[in-house]
C-alpha cells in the first residue's frame, strides 16, 4: 500500500487548509504533484486512488484531472526527464538541433527512455523562457541557452549522480 | 531613458529579500491604501487608466467596479501567473526578481476588493518561483502585512500560491478558476462572468501579475500622475519580453511612447538583429496576435511611424495591424520560414485546445496537418485556400478565445505571406533545402535599416 510519510501528510493538511471547508478538491493538483515526486516520477493507478481517498473524492475525478495536464506522467519515465521546448520562439533559436542532438547522443526517440532507465526525452510547448532559448526543463529547474556542449555536461552531471 | 515604475529596483542587490525591499520604500502603498476607503482605491485605479496586462487590455478599474458584493458571500482575488503564451516571460521576471512587488500589489488589491483569501495561480513549470513567492509571503506575514488584523485595520488577508500542471488554457480566466477548484481546465460559458460567479461560485476578480504589480506605483504616485506616463489610452508602463532573432533578448519596461523601430534596433532594448541579418517579420504581442511583415511593422499602412502602444500596434485592424497582446515580442530574421513557424504555432494550439468545442478541437488539428504537409513539400495550391477557410470557421465559433488565438496567426501568415506558401507548393523539393527569405517584399524593405 502506498502512503505519504507523516511529514508529507502534515503538508497535505496544510494544503487542504488553504481552501474553505468542503472545497478540499482544490488540493487535487498540488497533491498529484506531490504523489508524482514521492512515488517514482509518475502517477500509477494506485497513486491516483490513494489521492482520491485522501480527498474523499471519487477516483474518476482524479483520473479526469491527471489525464488533462501535461506535467503528469501516466507511464513510468527515466530518472532524469529532459523536457525540451519546441515552440516557435525556441525553434527560431535552434531547438530542433538540440532535440536531434539529444536523440543521437542518447540513442532514443521523443517519448522514449534509455535502456538503463536513466533518461527520458520529451518535447514540450513554450515554458516561458523564450528569451533564453533553446531550453529544457530538468526536474524543478530550467536549463537555458542550450548548446551541444551544455547538453553533454548535463548528461554527465546526471550520470554523476548515480 | 524611459520612465520605469515596476523594474526600477530590480537590479538592486538582495531586493528579493524583505529587508532590502522595505528599505527601498517597499510596502509604502500598503501603509497608504489601508488608511483609504476601498472604493477610493478603485477610483485611483480607474483614474490611472491601467489596462489589464494579461493580453486583453480591459480597463482594470472598471473590472474591479463590476465585482458583485452580496452580503455574507466571500469575494476572491485571483492572480493569473499562468504565463504560457509563446513569447511571453515577463511575469516570470517580475516574480523572480521582485516577488515583494507582487505581494505588495496583492495586499492593496485584496483590500480594495475585500478578498480575505487571495490565490496566485502559477504555471506548474515555474516550480522554483513558488518557493520565492512563498518566502516573500512568509516575510510579509512576519512583518504584519499579511494575516489577521493587518496594521490594526481589522482587515484579514492570506495569500496562497497554487501550482498548475501544464495547460496553456488554464491562463483563460474561467479555465483557471476550474483548475483552482481541482478540475480539468475547461473554460466556462460566459455569462455569468467571474465578477458575479467565479471561484466556488463566489464573485471573483482575475488579474495578471503585471496588472497587480502596477497597482503599487498607482497608489504611491496617485492615479492621475500614473496616467501622465505613456500616451492616450496607453497609460503607464508596459513590460515586454523580447525574443527570437535579436541581439538582446530579455524583459524591458517601456513607457509606450517609443517606436517599434527604436525598440528593435536601439541598444537600450533589443539591440538589432544578430549577424547582420535583416528583419523579416515580427509577432509583437505573443503568439496569438497577427504576424506583421517588416514594412507594416515599422510603419502603418498610412505610412506613419508605428509605436509600441495599444492603439498604434492595432492601427489598421487585422488587415494591416496587429495587437499589443501579452507583450511577447517575437522577431524573425530573413532566414526564417513563415510556413514552418506557423506550423509550430498551429501545433501549439492543437496541443493546448481543451477539446470542448468541435471547431477548435478539430480545426486546430486540421490546420496543423495541412501546414505540416505544405512545409514538407507535399501541399497543393488548394490547401492554402482550405487553410484560410478552416481558420475562418473557427474564429468566433467557440466557447473561449483560444479558438480565435489559434485562427489569427494562420490568417495573418496567409494574408501577408501568401506567396511564400505558394512558393512551397510550387517548389516541393526546393522548399526542403532552400529558404524563401525576403523575396516578396525586398523593395519595400529599403525602409529597414
Ligand atoms: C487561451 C488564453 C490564455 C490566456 N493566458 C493568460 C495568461 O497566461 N496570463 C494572463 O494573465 N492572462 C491570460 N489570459 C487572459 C485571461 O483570460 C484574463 O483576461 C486575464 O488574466 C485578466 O487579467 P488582466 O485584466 O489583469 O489582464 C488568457 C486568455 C486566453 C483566452
Ligand atoms: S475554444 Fe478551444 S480551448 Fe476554448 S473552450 Fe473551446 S475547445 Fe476549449
Ligand atoms: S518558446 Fe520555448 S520557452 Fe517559449
Amino acid at each position: 500500500m502506498l502512503k505519504f510519510s507523516d511529514n508529507k501528510l502534515k503538508e497535505v493538511k496544510k494544503i487542504i487548509d488553504r481552501y474553505p471547508q468542503g472545497k478540499q478538491k482544490s488540493a487535487l493538483i498540488p497533491l498529484l504533484h506531490m504523489a508524482q515526486s514521492e512515488f517514482g516520477g509518475w502517477l500509477s493507478p494506485e497513486s491516483m486512488d490513494y489521492i482520491a481517498s485522501l480527498l474523499t473524492i471519487d477516483p474518476i475525478e482524479v483520473y479526469e484531472v491527471a489525464t488533462f495536464y501535461s506535467m503528469y506522467n501516466l507511464q513510468p519515465v527515466g530518472k532524469h526527464v529532459f523536457e525540451v521546448c519546441q515552440t516557435g520562439p525556441c525553434m527560431l533559436n535552434g531547438s530542433d538541433n538540440i532535440i536531434n542532438y539529444i536523440k543521437t547522443k542518447l540513442n532514443i526517440g521523443v517519448g522514449e527512455t534509455t535502456e538503463d532507465g536513466l533518461f527520458t526525452l520529451k518535447t514540450v510547448e513554450c515554458l516561458g523562457a523564450c528569451g533564453y532559448a533553446p531550453m529544457m526543463q530538468l526536474g524543478d529547474h530550467y536549463r537555458e541557452h542550450l548548446t551541444k556542449e551544455k547538453v553533454d555536461a548535463i548528461i554527465e552531471e546526471c550520470r554523476g549522480k548515480e | 531613458m524611459a520612465k520605469k515604475v515596476l523594474l526600477e529596483k530590480a537590479h538592486i542587490k538582495g531586493i528579493r529579500a524583505y529587508d532590502v525591499y522595505k528599505a527601498q520604500g517597499g510596502y509604502a502603498s500598503v501603509e497608504k491604501a489601508l488608511k483609504m476607503d476601498p472604493a477610493a482605491i478603485v477610483e485611483e485605479v480607474k483614474k490611472s487608466g491601467l489596462r489589464g496586462r494579461g493580453g486583453a487590455g480591459f480597463p482594470t478599474g472598471m473590472k474591479w467596479s463590476f465585482l458583485a458584493k452580496p452580503e455574507g458571500v466571500p469575494r476572491y482575488l485571483v492572480c493569473n501567473a499562468d504565463e504560457s503564451e509563446p513569447g511571453t516571460f515577463k511575469d516570470r521576471y517580475l516574480m523572480e526578481f521582485l516577488p515583494h512587488l507582487l505581494i505588495e500589489g496583492l495586499i492593496v488589491s485584496s483590500f480594495a476588493l475585500g478578498s480575505n483569501s487571495t490565490y496566485i495561480y502559477i504555471r506548474g513549470e515555474y516550480a522554483w518561483i513558488v518557493n520565492i513567492l512563498e518566502q516573500a509571503i512568509e516575510e510579509a506575514k512576519q512583518h504584519g502585512y499579511l494575516g489577521k488584523n493587518i496594521l490594526n485595520t481589522g482587515f484579514d488577508c492570506e495569500i496562497y500560491v497554487q501550482r498548475g500542471a501544464g495547460a496553456y488554457i488554464c491562463g483563460e480566466e474561467t479555465a483557471l478558476i476550474e483548475s483552482l477548484e481541482g478540475k480539468r481546465g475547461n473554460p466556462r460559458i460566459k455569462p455569468p462572468f467571474p465578477a458575479i460567479k467565479g471561484l466556488w461560485d463566489c464573485p471573483t476578480v482575475v488579474n495578471n501579475v503585471e496588472t497587480i504589480a502596477a497597482v503599487v506605483p498607482i497608489i504611491n504616485m496617485g492615479g492621475e500622475e500614473y496616467a501622465k506616463i505613456g500616451v492616450g489610452r496607453s497609460t503607464g508602463t508596459k513590460l515586454l519580453s523580447a525574443c527570437g532573432n535579436i541581439n538582446k533578448p530579455g524583459v524591458y519596461e517601456i513607457d509606450m511612447t517609443i517606436s517599434v523601430e527604436e525598440f528593435i534596433f536601439s541598444d537600450e532594448y533589443c539591440g538589432g538583429i544578430p549577424n547582420g541579418k535583416r528583419l523579416k517579420a515580427c509577432i509583437p504581442g505573443g503568439s496569438s496576435v497577427p504576424i506583421l511583415p517588416a514594412n507594416l511593422l515599422l510603419k502603418t499602412a498610412k505610412g506613419e511611424t508605428r509605436y509600441m502602444n495599444y492603439e498604434s500596434l492595432s492601427d489598421g485592424g487585422f488587415a494591416t495591424g496587429s495587437m499589443m497582446g501579452s507583450g511577447g515580442f517575437i522577431v524573425l530574421d530573413e532566414d526564417q520560414c513563415i510556413v514552418r513557424h506557423t506550423m509550430s504555432l498551429a501545433r501549439f494550439y492543437r496541443h493546448e485546445s481543451c477539446g470542448q468545442c468541435s471547431p477548435c478541437r478539430e480545426g486546430t488539428g486540421w490546420m496543423e496537418k495541412i501546414l505540416t504537409k505544405i512545409e514538407n513539400g507535399k501541399g497543393q495550391s488548394s490547401d492554402i485556400d482550405l487553410l484560410w477557410d478552416i481558420q475562418r470557421k473557427i474564429e468566433g465559433n467557440t466557447i473561449c478565445p483560444l479558438g480565435d488565438a489559434a485562427a489569427w496567426p494562420v490568417a495573418a501568415a496567409i494574408r501577408h505571406f501568401r506567396d511564400e506558401f505558394e512558393w512551397h507548393v510550387n517548389n516541393p523539393s526546393l522548399c526542403l533545402t532552400e529558404n524563401y527569405g525576403l523575396a516578396h517584399y525586398a523593395d519595400e524593405l529599403s525602409i529597414v535599416s
